[in-house]
């Protein structure tokens, strides 16, 4: 059981870095496979392969690149830089606020580049990724916040370490988190700025203007994202690496039922439900341990 | 010691001159603008190099003389108050005044008279901190004004030119702020934090139209609220302790000087424009461009931190300092708040400072050395960023003729250095790797440790911070392809120096914060607290490195998809295959229409009305809960 534990702790932290910038595309693009596989079950389809993510994505590198104006893509490759970094910041066991600023950073590029195409489609995308960061970054910044007060450190790598449950002097937190991790799962209610159904409103959302290889980047970019997002639950229940493991997973199960199960927000109730569910969960158990500290 | 009182009087002699210059002599008043810049630039780069080492280091400047024209000055003041405001018919600032100085000058001739003072002058790492924003930036600001003032009348044929005036103002608000760094007898403290009181409302009334007239009363009324308050402060400190000096303050006892760094902080408060004295701020954007900026950035506010910093350690871990701590994050969250639903942009730049400031009172409230760090930080990183994006909104609004975000669409296109200039700004003031950000969230760990309540208003404010600011950016960004007039002819060569002079130092500062942090703000923090925080090596190298590579990726980047990249095919924006050409598109009726898309401000959540109101209602509050617990 502790084997975990010891290959974590054997590897120097750019050993770690690096086994997250190898592993995460083929974990995130297995999760994806999951993700599609399950959804389709629950809709009554037989659903793609597992593997149909991977052969996406490298069929998308082939197609031509076409865009509407040739610095659109730029932002997107900053945009993987970033969020990659952020990952492998966390992974490494660095400052836990260093992976908010790069994520923070990522999200910003992305934005810009749904803004620097002029379309329509895409510009309202933006502005409602933008609604989304301002939805999620409180519940971002408490559970560093938590993390701090539970362990004294903003350590990722002592953070993991820790001893003692930590979902039990955090479930306001970890309520809070699995709340916005629905929006950064990009996944229904809160697919606002893009969706991966074919059906929204705005076409593709924030990404109408991307194809070919910048599509599949953002893809990838999305794959990463979700391993640390995922790495995050897996902090709560450290204590028992394969406790964590199982409800990390099970977490993610638990977002995919949710995607199949809500219709889509409107993005009023979407900002205004994630501010009053972090207020009432994260706020409070932040401030109960002010009271018995 | 000659240094300092130099940096004080050299510019009043610049005023002077700057005064009594004809407005027809451009060229000339020019070169004394540079002069002056890079003599007290290099002098307080002096100041660096001189007194890195020595400490705190006190000066007696005993000499009866200056006390008399202190004298002289401050009743001219409060006489031509009191002319001024009857002459506009405004009698609120005549009572302040008249209480002010039965005050102050009763003070002066009964108790006050035989006050022994030993050190006039002092040195310290904060003075210095202090000496090089103004130095710098005060005077790169001020240099900026003379090109602008210029094209300024030209644009506005029907303002009186008071250009000399104008300049005279300006650098003698350099001199008051240079001598209220370094004095160490309060009394000099507050004679040259009323000279700013006294010039920051002409400032601002400049245009001398219905509106102006009004923001500059608006301001002369609150700095002279605050400065009543600084003035009770002062005669309750005599009056209990017999000190008049900074550093014997330092050491008094709890609880005689309480009271007085109460009445001190709430002077603070008001000239950092903290809720509820938030709209003399808001208010000064009728001013020029360089006033603002100056306001914003190197002057006043930051004479109102100043204060409340220096005053922060006596009143550690006190219920009045709690208050203050609360105020500061209440005022970072609401301000936030406010600058989503605005799309004025030089407003939005005015609620950004004032949420910045309240972060760092915040910390002046927390005042542990984590706290103390952060607030040096900010007071740095923001001095530098601010002025770029006033001086950006400001070439906007005399040469696209609009500060609205709304009508900032394309400028990338338009002018790409000017947004290139103001994406530097903006990045500066709430992205990482840049400064503002580091500062930021070291006050989380400082708020964390005194009361998690403030993590709140970290989260919440900084999600609304970057929402406001980021879609402000994507508005700039937006690109059209097709031919865009190129309007980059219409900024003078002087402007475009003054900015890219500023996007560099905001650069530089951001690189060199490893370097800030050990060599100006770590020794202040070791010499109040005895120790200073010490970020890890790690996270260091992380943040410069992220800095580093951004340097090398974006120009590298913006060249390769600019002039080698080639495989690709353009095609139309996607209109759902109405397009007609890029922008327009056959609508309903077969109806040509123009895609125009809009920010969104949320002003039913967000709006100024109501939030403003609770704002004022809680610091209000707050205030007078700091005045309850020191007094009873």
């Amino acid at each position: 059981m502790n084997t975990l534990i010891e290959i974590y702790q054997s590897m120097s932290i750019f050993e770690r870095m690096l086994a997250y910038v190898i592993l995460a595309p083929f974990i995130g693009g297995l999760l994806a496979g999951i993700d599609r596989k399950l959804t389709a079950r629950l809709q009554g389809r037989v659903g793609p392969p597992i593997r149909q993510s991977f052969f996406d994505v490298l069929k998308l590198f082939q197609k031509e690149s076409v865009v509407v104006n040739k610095f659109q893509n730029f932002p997107i490759i900053l945009f993987f830089i970033f969020t990659v970094l952020a990952g492998a910041l966390f992974f490494g066991g660095a400052n836990f606020l260093l992976t908010v600023f790069s994520l923070t950073l990522s999200g910003v590029f992305f934005v810009l580049s749904g803004f620097s195409v002029s379309s329509p489609y895409s510009h309202v995308g933006a502005e409602r990724e933008i609604i989304q960061t301002a939805s999620y970054e409180p519940m971002i910044i408490l559970l560093a916040a938590g993390f701090y007060l539970a362990t004294g450190t903003f350590n990722v790598g002592e953070i993991a370490l820790y001893k003692k449950p930590l979902i039990l002097a955090l479930p306001g937190i970890f309520a809070g988190y699995l709340f916005i991790l629905t929006i950064k799962f990009r996944k229904s209610p809160f697919d606002l700025s893009m969706s991966h159904e074919a059906h929204q409103e705005l076409v593709r959302g924030l990404t109408t203007e991307f194809s070919g290889p910048a599509l599949a980047l953002i893809e990838i970019t999305h794959w990463y994202e979700n391993v640390l997002l995922l790495g995050i639950i897996y902090l709560f229940f450290a204590f028992n690496p394969w406790l964590a493991l199982a409800v990390t997973f099970g977490s993610y199960l638990f977002e995919i039922f949710i995607d199949n199960n809500y219709a889509r927000f409107k993005w009023q109730l979407t900002f205004m439900s994630s501010w009053v569910f972090t207020a009432a969960v994260a706020v409070s158990n932040v401030i109960v341990f002010g009271l018995i500290r | 010691m000659n240094a300092l009182i130099f940096l004080t009087v050299f510019p009043l002699c610049v005023a002077v001159l700057a005064a009594l210059l004809p407005v027809g002599l451009h060229a000339l008043r020019k070169t004394i603008g540079i002069i002056a810049a890079v003599v007290m630039s290099a002098l307080s780069v002096y100041l660096l190099i001189a007194y890195h080492d020595a400490g705190p280091l006190y000066f007696t400047f005993d000499s009866p003389m200056v006390d008399w024209c202190m004298f002289g000055v401050e009743l001219f003041i409060a006489v031509f108050v009191v002319v001024f405001s009857i002459r506009h018919k405004r009698y609120l600032p005549v009572v302040l005044v008249v209480v002010q100085s039965v005050i102050m000058f009763g003070f002066d001739f009964t108790s006050g008279r035989g006050i022994q003072v030993e050190h006039n002058l002092f040195i310290d790492m904060f003075s210095i901190i202090m000496a090089l924003i103004i130095g710098i930036i005060g005077n790169a600001i001020c240099l900026y004004g003379i090109g602008y003032m210029a094209e300024y009348h030209e644009h506005y044929p029907e303002i009186k030119d008071r250009r000399r005036y104008f300049f005279f103002m300006m650098y003698a608000f350099l001199g008051a702020m240079f001598g209220l760094v370094f004095s160490n007898n309060i009394k000099w403290f507050y004679f040259f934090w009323e000279i700013t009181t006294i010039l920051s409302p002409l400032l601002i009334g400049y245009r001398n139209d219905e509106e102006s007239i009004k923001s500059m009363f608006r301001t002369l009324n609150m700095n002279l609220i605050g400065g009543l308050g600084f003035a009770v402060g002062i005669v309750t400190l005599y009056s209990g302790s017999h000190v008049m000096e900074l550093d014997k303050m330092m050491q008094l006892d709890k609880a005689l000087v309480l009271i007085p760094a109460v009445c001190i902080v709430f002077a603070g408060l008001e000239k950092s424009a903290q809720f509820p004295f938030s709209s003399w701020l808001t208010g000064a954007m009728v001013a020029p461009t360089p006033v603002s900026a100056l306001l914003h950035s190197s002057t006043m506010v930051k004479a109102g931190v100043y204060a409340i910093l220096r005053m922060s350690p006596m009143m550690k871990d006190t219920a009045a300092a709690n208050m203050l701590m609360y105020m500061g994050g209440m005022t970072f969250l609401v301000t936030a708040l406010i600058a989503i639903s605005q799309s004025n942009g030089k407003k939005v730049l005015a609620y950004s400072t004032i949420g910045n400031l309240g972060l760092i009172v915040a910390c002046a409230g927390v005042s542990s050395p984590a706290a103390l760090w952060s607030a040096l930080l900010l007071i740095i990183f923001h001095a530098v960023s601010k002025p770029l994006l006033f001086l950006c909104v400001g070439v906007c609004e005399y040469k696209l003729n609009s500060r609205d975000i709304e009508d900032m669409d394309y400028l990338i296109m338009r002018v790409p250095k000017l947004a290139a200039a103001m994406m530097v700004g903006m990045a500066g003031m709430f992205l990482a790797p840049f400064g503002m950000i580091v500062g930021k969230f070291a006050t989380l760990k400082a708020f964390l440790d005194q009361s998690p309540l403030m993590a709140m208003s970290i989260a919440y404010g900084s999600a609304a911070t970057v929402f406001f600011w980021s879609k402000w950016m994507g508005k700039i960004m937006t690109i059209k392809y097709g031919v865009t007039k190129l309007m980059e002819h219409l900024i003078s060569g002087w402007e475009k120096f003054v900015l890219a002079v500023f996007a560099a130092a905001t650069l530089l500062v951001c690189l060199a914060f490893p370097l800030v942090s050990s060599r100006l703000v770590d020794p202040y923090v070791q010499s109040v607290f005895g120790t200073y925080p010490v970020p890890s090596t790690f996270t260091l190298s992380v943040i410069f490195g992220m800095l580093a590579s951004l340097f090398i990726i974006l120009p590298l980047g913006l060249y390769y998809y600019g002039h080698s990249s080639k495989e690709y095919k353009r095609v139309g924006t996607y209109f759902g295959g109405a397009n007609i050409d890029e922008l327009s598109f056959r609508g309903p009726m077969d109806r040509q229409l123009t895609a125009e898309t809009r920010n969104y401000y949320m002003s039913k959540y967000f709006g100024e009305g109501v939030l403003f109101n609770i704002g004022v209602f809680i610091s209000l509050t707050l205030i007078l809960i700091m005045f309850g617990v020191v007094i009873l």
